[in-house]
């Protein structure tokens, strides 16, 4: 019988980490501030003293650097998590990521492979302007050869890690900074989630809306405020956008004949396009309304808190576009 | 600065009376050099996709520094980079099969003259991105500091590669984390199209080693003892923890950039007086001065590899094509 607790989504994650540390040598972290000063976000808090410096290294700012030798180290037996400290970050390293270590097995012909996990932060909410509050998880979903991890509870955040420090395949996990304080319960006991396996966290018939990360938390919450109008919504969790969990988007979509997609991440080329093509290419008798998107505005994120919650998708938009899509007037 | 940079300079005894090395590495470049050119043979009839990046002129370098190294050594190279793989063991006939796409090369023809990768002899990869393979050879490094293996890495890239932030980023982490990494900047005096002096004021490419506190020499890349000796430090303080070395092989590209370029940025005088100073020219020269080989000893085994390329070249223009499912596997 599972033990139920209750801890924040920063502890869950800092908790895969030790876990897999203590259960695999091979688990070394490489990144900016993660050692004595514990990680801005504080998710590697204690991990220095616990497993030394051989193992927690801090490097210097130099994000191709690190996440190049990180990709050097995974390819010849270790399995690095690289910490870049926000999302915007990655882009400094983008050739390492896209153009090696998602290229690397193929270009081998299989002989390599990448077992790394860079974890970074993403999304708005805080004030951090436009270089700091990015949702780029549709980029690294774009380019083959990386799986990507997108989580938006400490349960999920802490299976999801500990299952992606175990893949053989490069892995971007993007957590969000809006999320590390929410608790959630999670069980004391070891456990897994795969990769590539939505999760329906909400049942509904009425009308499926997708998501992931943070955006989930006001699906929810939209799903609460329709319901008060007699609309059941499901919600689904995409939880990893690659793989892709089409089939339990299908399956609610054959129940409920409406799709609604929200991301955090601006509208255009979003992965919300990705998921509406593919429903109307494999599931297309089955909708009884076109599939809306719910994305931020297609601007760079504005610093000013009132500009930035206006250009970041909120719960009204989103019960919005689900009455929208029972054709409801808004 | 003073002591951390130095001019490599070759003793009288270097080699003497060793024929084994002489052998060793008269054997390595010729074979380099005729598997080159069979390669530029092969892609004038179109047996090839993409561009092909020739290592003629700068055998010396690849073979110099590999013959210190051990089969588990790690090693990064850059697109220019058969050269490198044969110094490190690869095998002429799977090389071929991958410059042709086949099934049987090292990488199932999936990676193709720039990408080329061999597990087993330690080569984690060419690069077909300038000097994005020097911050990969650091983390290998990283891997064998970490697990005590007695490994080192090596990573060999151009000059044009020293201007990329990858190399600044690769030099400063390994040498703060102290690694066991040899940096092997074969200066070829042209970043592809453009010479080296219209876009560095530094004459001398290892002072950007010497200002990351990196033990830095450079050495005359068109001599084979040299480069082997200047090398050997550098493999051996990497070996025996003391950290990174960066070596600045002056050599030269004796073809242009990729088959077809036109090198209208060099003239004809210049290619010819380098090739008074091409490295198996010079090598003859030294192993008959110094009686490690003769004539026909030379000869023999000049001759004996441009045979046996021919014939694994024929070989491996015979081999299978890859099936059309490898398309859609090593993914991930």
């Amino acid at each position: 019988m599972s033990t139920k607790r209750v801890i924040t989504y920063a502890e869950a994650i800092n908790e895969a980490l030790r876990e897999e540390m203590k259960a695999d040598p091979n688990v070394i972290l490489l990144g900016e501030d993660i050692g004595a000063y514990g990680g801005v976000f504080k998710v590697t808090k204690g991990l220095l003293d616990e497993f030394g410096s051989d193992r927690v290294i801090d490097t210097p700012i130099s994000e191709t650097g690190f996440t190049g030798a990180g990709i050097g180290a995974a390819m010849t037996g270790m399995k690095p998590v690289v910490e870049i400290m926000w999302v915007d970050f990655t882009l400094v390293a983008m050739d390492q990521i896209l153009n090696q270590a998602a290229k690397m097995t193929y270009m081998s012909g299989g002989q390599t492979k990448v077992p790394l996990v860079i974890r970074t932060q993403g999304g708005g909410g805080r004030g951090n302007a436009a270089q700091h509050s990015q949702s780029l998880e549709t980029m690294f979903a774009h380019v083959p050869g990386l799986k990507v991890v997108v989580p938006s509870t400490p349960y999920d955040a802490k299976g999801l890690l500990k299952s992606s420090i175990r893949e053989e395949c490069p892995v971007i996990f993007i957590e969000h900074k809006m999320l590390y304080n929410q608790k959630g319960e999670v069980p004391s006991e070891e456990y897994f989630i795969p990769l590539g396996q939505a999760d329906i966290k909400r049942e509904g018939k009425d009308v499926t809306i997708v998501s992931l990360s943070r955006m989930v938390h006001f699906c929810l919450d939209a799903a609460r405020e329709l319901q008060n109008e007699g609309i059941e919504a499901e919600v689904i969790d995409l939880r990893t956008l690659v793989p892709l969990d089409l089939e339990l988007v299908k399956k609610s979509v054959q129940k409920t004949h409406r799709l609604v997609i929200v991301h955090e991440a601006t509208r255009s080329y979003g992965w919300g396009a990705e998921v509406a093509a593919r429903i109307q290419e494999e599931a297309f008798d089955e909708l009884d309304a076109p599939v809306l998107r719910v994305g931020a505005e297609d601007v760079p994120i504005p610093y000013n808190l009132n500009l930035e919650k206006e250009m970041l998708p909120q719960v009204r938009d989103i019960v919005d576009a689900a009455r929208n899509a029972l054709y409801l007037s808004v | 600065m003073g002591q951390l940079l130095q001019f490599f300079e070759l003793g009288e005894q270097t080699w003497h009376g060793d024929q084994r090395k002489a052998e060793e590495a008269w054997r390595t470049m010729n074979l380099i050099r005729a598997f080159e050119e069979k390669c530029i043979e092969l892609y004038k009839q179109g047996l090839m996709g993409g561009s092909l990046h020739s290592y003629i002129g700068q055998e010396a370098v690849a073979t110099g520094v590999c013959m210190n190294l051990n089969t588990d050594d790690y090693i990064t190279i850059s697109y220019r980079g058969r050269g490198q793989a044969i110094a490190k063991g690869a095998d002429p006939y799977k090389l071929f099969a991958e410059m042709l796409g086949r099934k049987d090369g090292y990488c199932k023809g999936k990676g193709g003259p720039m990408h080329i990768a061999c597990r087993e002899l330690g080569i984690l990869g060419a690069n077909g991105i300038v000097g994005a393979g020097i911050p990969i050879a650091v983390g290998a490094a990283l891997t064998a500091k970490n697990k005590k293996t007695g490994q080192i890495a090596l990573t060999f890239f151009g000059d044009g590669a020293t201007n990329q932030g990858a190399f600044h980023e690769a030099l400063n982490l390994a040498a703060v984390l102290k690694l066991p990494v040899v940096f092997v900047c074969e200066n070829n005096l042209y970043a592809e199209m453009t010479p080296i002096k219209h876009s560095t004021l530094n004459e001398d490419l290892a002072e950007r080693g010497a200002a990351y506190r990196i033990p830095s020499i450079v050495v005359d890349g068109n001599d084979v003892r040299a480069v082997h000796e200047a090398t050997k430090t550098a493999v051996d303080r990497a070996r025996s923890g003391e950290g990174p070395t960066l070596i600045e092989a002056k050599t030269y590209r004796l073809v242009g950039h990729m088959f077809g370029d036109p090198e209208t940025y060099r003239t004809k005088e210049e290619v010819a007086e380098w090739r008074q100073k091409e490295p198996i020219k010079r090598f003859r020269q030294v192993c008959l001065d110094e009686k490690l080989l003769d004539e026909d000893r030379l000869d023999e085994i000049q001759n004996q590899i441009y045979k046996e390329i021919d014939t694994v070249a024929k070989r491996a223009m015979e081999a299978d094509q890859p099936g059309m499912e490898e398309i859609f596997t090593d993914v991930y």
